[in-house]
This record gives structure tokens, sequence and C-alpha cells, in this order.
């Protein structure tokens, strides 16, 4: 199979990698996916009021699963809450160029963004 | 050295450049149709066919006159099982198999089950293999057919296939053996084993794609197909079509030297494979061999690495041609078929790669692709959450998945 070049350019430089302290109030960690479908990505943002100051991401999955959640990590950083709730998996299919059969890459990517904006939140009702 | 390097030897060979020499008048000079009885053109043809036919039943224990040539394997399964079901149908319906045969094997089966036949798909244990035991237990009154690999193409394990072929005889049911990964690789004999029907295919063992054969025993018992296509009954009646004469040159050439260096070349194979895995091994922990160690193909090597998905594993070791049992390669989106009937696990099934060495693979790109496997790998588990949770001592087991 042939990746875009953007995917290709994630995979070999994946952006914010890493792990934040889960604990910390400061901090929404989402964990979506399952080890047996073969992709599992753990997302995790730092808020500041309601502002993401940094996200850090590691992703077990395919290429394009890689790519997908290192540009969700690039697009939260500096968005307020609600405007990285907005943000839909078409968008992430269109940056990255995904085929069909790569969509639920992206539908994982933004299934991660807003479980670790709800984990944050929930920590902070 | 040239990249990618070839290391997916179970899917094909390059043909032998002594192989390819074999065949080159056959295209252009000696062109002759081997049916055509009123030339020299079409005697010549015929003549390197039969030569190829004796060549092609000596690498099999078998006499030339048990040869059938076809288009490859897959046709080859296609007119045994189902050429098998035509003519002893009246016995009975009922078909032995096992759930980790090619799909070849397997979707000729599902086809006949819609046609009436029954099918018992047996379940390999965990390295892949089946005992003779196991077989004999599911032979029954009305079973006219056990169809068994000799080699798996995925993980290489090598089945019990001459006490299988003991049992089989002891029932009266006729045994046909899958020997496409095993004929030209490791020893094989349809007299030792039991065979009566047995397919091999060129381009596995250094001959050219598009050619094969099934074997078809002619004495205890004399097996009788039905063909599987009408035409001018070639092939005793069992298989139409003209004879890929350059086709059929190279595939006995092919078999010549895969008898002639079959010492060197199992020797060769298993030194490489010997040497990727201990470099391999010694670099990374949670590696795991999919398949019977003792009974291997020598050039397979189906490695898991737990915590690292297959398709970005693929991806980093982009230097490397191989193959994958992710899921995410294909577009059907399960994992290999093979891995899962051998209970390894969807997580384990998805960080499969399969590494196949060969005739002409040479130990620098051996340790240049064991050293690509291990950087890749430990970038990826860097990236990956689950080693992450595994190194804090996290039992992923315990954990409740949102699978999607």
């Amino acid at each position: 199979m042939a990746y875009s070049d953007k995917v290709l350019d994630h995979y070999n430089n994946p952006r914010n990698v890493g792990s934040m302290d889960k604990a910390s109030t400061e901090v929404g960690t989402g964990i979506v996916g399952a080890p047996e479908c073969g992709d599992v990505m753990k997302l995790q943002i730092q808020v500041e009021g309601d502002t993401i100051v940094d996200a850090k991401f590691k992703t077990f999955g395919c290429g394009s699963a890689i790519a997908s959640s290192s540009l969700a990590t690039e697009w939260i950083k500096g968005k307020t809450l609600d405007e990285a709730m907005a943000i839909s998996n078409t968008e992430i299919v269109q940056e990255l160029s995904l085929p069909p059969v790569k969509i639920h890459c992206s539908v994982l990517a933004e299934d991660a963004i807003k479980a670790a904006v709800q984990d944050f939140k929930g920590k902070n009702a | 050295m040239k990249t990618p390097i070839y290391l997916d030897y179970q899917a094909t060979t390059p043909v032998d450049p002594r192989v390819f020499e074999a065949m080159s008048p056959y295209f252009t000079e000696v062109f002759g149709n081997a049916a055509s009885r009123s030339h020299a053109y079409g005697w010549n043809a015929e003549q390197a066919v039969d030569i190829a036919r004796e060549t092609c039943g000596k690498l099999i224990g078998a006499s030339g006159k048990e040869i059938v040539f076809t288009s490859g394997s897959t046709e080859a399964i296609n007119l045994a099982i189902k050429g098998a079901v035509d003519m002893y149908g009246s016995k009975g319906k009922h078909i032995v198999t096992s759930l980790a045969e090619h799909k070849a094997v397997l979707d000729t089966c599902k086809h006949l089950e819609k046609q009436g036949c029954e099918v018992t798909y047996l379940k390999p244990d965990g390295t892949g293999r089946h005992s003779a035991e196991q077989v004999a237990a599911a032979i029954r009154e009305d079973t006219i057919l056990v169809a068994i690999m000799w080699a798996n193409n995925e993980i290489g394990t090598i089945n019990p296939v001459a006490e299988i072929g003991k049992v089989c005889k002891e029932r009266g049911v006729l045994f046909f053996c899958d020997g496409t990964q095993a004929a030209g690789k490791i020893p094989v004999d349809v007299q030792e084993a039991g065979i009566d029907l047995m397919c091999v295919s060129a381009h596995k063992l250094y001959g050219p794609k598009g050619v094969g054969f099934l074997y078809v025993r002619r004495k205890n018992p004399r097996v009788r197909l039905v063909a599987q296509m009408d035409g001018g009954g070639h092939e005793r009646g069992m298989r139409s079509g003209t004879l890929n004469v350059p086709g059929i040159v190279g595939l006995g050439v092919a078999c010549k030297f895969a008898m002639q260096d079959l010492d060197k070349d199992m020797a060769h194979s298993i030194g490489l494979r010997e040497r990727f895995e201990k470099r391999v091994f010694a670099a990374l922990d949670h590696v795991y061999i999919n398949g019977d160690k003792d009974h291997r193909l020598p050039g397979c090597s189906n490695l898991s690495f737990a915590y690292v998905e297959g398709e970005s594993l693929v991806m980093g070791i982009s230097d490397l041609a191989v193959s994958s049992g992710s899921a995410c390669t294909s577009a059907s989106l399960e994992p290999s078929h093979v891995l899962q009937s051998m209970d390894v696990g969807d997580e384990l099934a998805h960080s499969s790669i399969r590494f196949g060495f060969g005739r002409f693979t040479n130990e620098e790109e051996v340790d240049f692709a064991a050293d690509q496997v291990i950087d890749a790998v430990r970038k990826l588990r860097e990236l990956s959450p689950l080693y992450e949770m595994v190194q804090e001592g996290i039992d992923l087991s315990t954990i409740d998945w949102a699978g999607h």
C-alpha cells in the first residue's frame, strides 16, 4: 500500500511522543482502541484555564494510526477544549489523504481527543 | 547491497538463472505444440515435456506418468479436491481438512459445502501442527478425502504427513497433500508419506510462475479424477489445455536443481534463519516464534513482536520485502487465519511478520535485516502505549479495552 507523504512524515518524525502524569488534575488522558483490534491510542492533554497548552501521544497501530494521533496532538495544542472537541475525523482524513480502509484510524484519533477532554473535565468537575 | 532485500521466499522465489537459461529456447526455437504429432516442432516440444515430467516425478518419489501439469498449485488443488469429490461422491460426501490450510483449499472446500459436501475443519495445536490421531478421529464412514498440507505457508510448520498418510490408508480414505511449500525445500516422498494426490508449484522452487503439477497416484490405489475443464483431453484427460512448454521445462529444471542442491539449500536456509533469530532475540525482549521450532521449513521465520503493530513495523523496515500477518495489510481487516486457528491471540497475530530466506539470500542481507528490525521495533515500542504499560507492570489482560 502506498502511503501519502504526510503519513510517512508523521510516521518517520512523530510529533509530541510521550507521556504525562495521569494523576495530575491539569492532565486529561484518553485511551481508545484495543490490542486485539490492532490499534490503541493514548492521547494526553495538559490544560491551563480552558486552553490545551501541551499534548502527548503514544500509539500502537498501523502507520496511519500513528500519523492520525501525531497530527491530532499538533492540532489541539493551543486550542480551547471546545475547539478541540470540534475536530472531526474527516479533517484528519483529508489532511493525511487516508484511503477508505484507514478511516477508522482517524475516527480513533477523534475519539482519543474527546476521551482526553472528557477525562480532564471529569477530574475538574 | 540491493534494497529492498527480498525476504519473502514463501510468497515466491526468483527464477534461478540456470532455469531461465534452460527455458529460453522453448519460447522462440522449440515453440511447437506438444500435442502436435505430425512434425518435429511438436515432437521436440513433447520430448522436452516428457523429460520434465520424469524429473518432476523424481523430486517427489513418483513416476512421470503420475504427473498432471497445471497452471500452479491453486488449479491443482481445485482439480484434486473437486475432481475427487466428483469421482467418488457416490461413496460419501465428507472431507477432513485443517483450519490452517491455504485459502485455495479452504475456499474449494467451502464451495463444495454449498454443493452438499460436509467438511470437518480440524484445529491445529499451538504450533500449527496436526497429529495423525486427530485426523483419525475425524474420519467417518462417509469420508472420502483428507486434505492436510505438508508445510504451512505462513509459519512453516511441517505436519507429520507420513503418519497421517498411514491413517488414511488404513481407513481407505484418499490423502491430498498441499506440497507447495515443502517440495524442493525438504525431502518429499509420496510413497513414504502415503500420499495419493499432491500439488507442487514451480515458482516456489526457483521456477517460473504460472506452472505447477498435480501428482495423481496410479497404483495402490489408482486414483481417478473428474476433469474440471473441458477441452482437448490433454494430461490423460485430467487437464485440457495446450501445455505451457517453456514453463514446464522450467519447472522440470527447477526440480532437478532442487534435488541436486537440496542438502546445500537446506543447510544454507537453516543457517540464515538461525543467524537472523539469534541476532533479533539477543537485542529484543517479548519476541515470539510462531510455528513449531522442531518441525519448521528451513527458510521460514514467523515472528511476533509484542506491543508493536505489524503494518507499522513493515513501514519501519522499508528496506526489507516481507509479509505481515497483521489485519491492516489486507482489505479484510482480519488477522491471519492461520495464527488465529493456532490461538496465537489477535494481539500477537497483529504483531507478526514472516521472514523468508532462500537460495539467494546471504549473511550480509540477514544481518542488515535483523538490525533494521531491531531499530524499528525499538522505535515503535517507544511509541507504544502497550509497551509502556507493560514496563509499568500493568497486566494488559486486566484492562477493559474500548474496542471499536
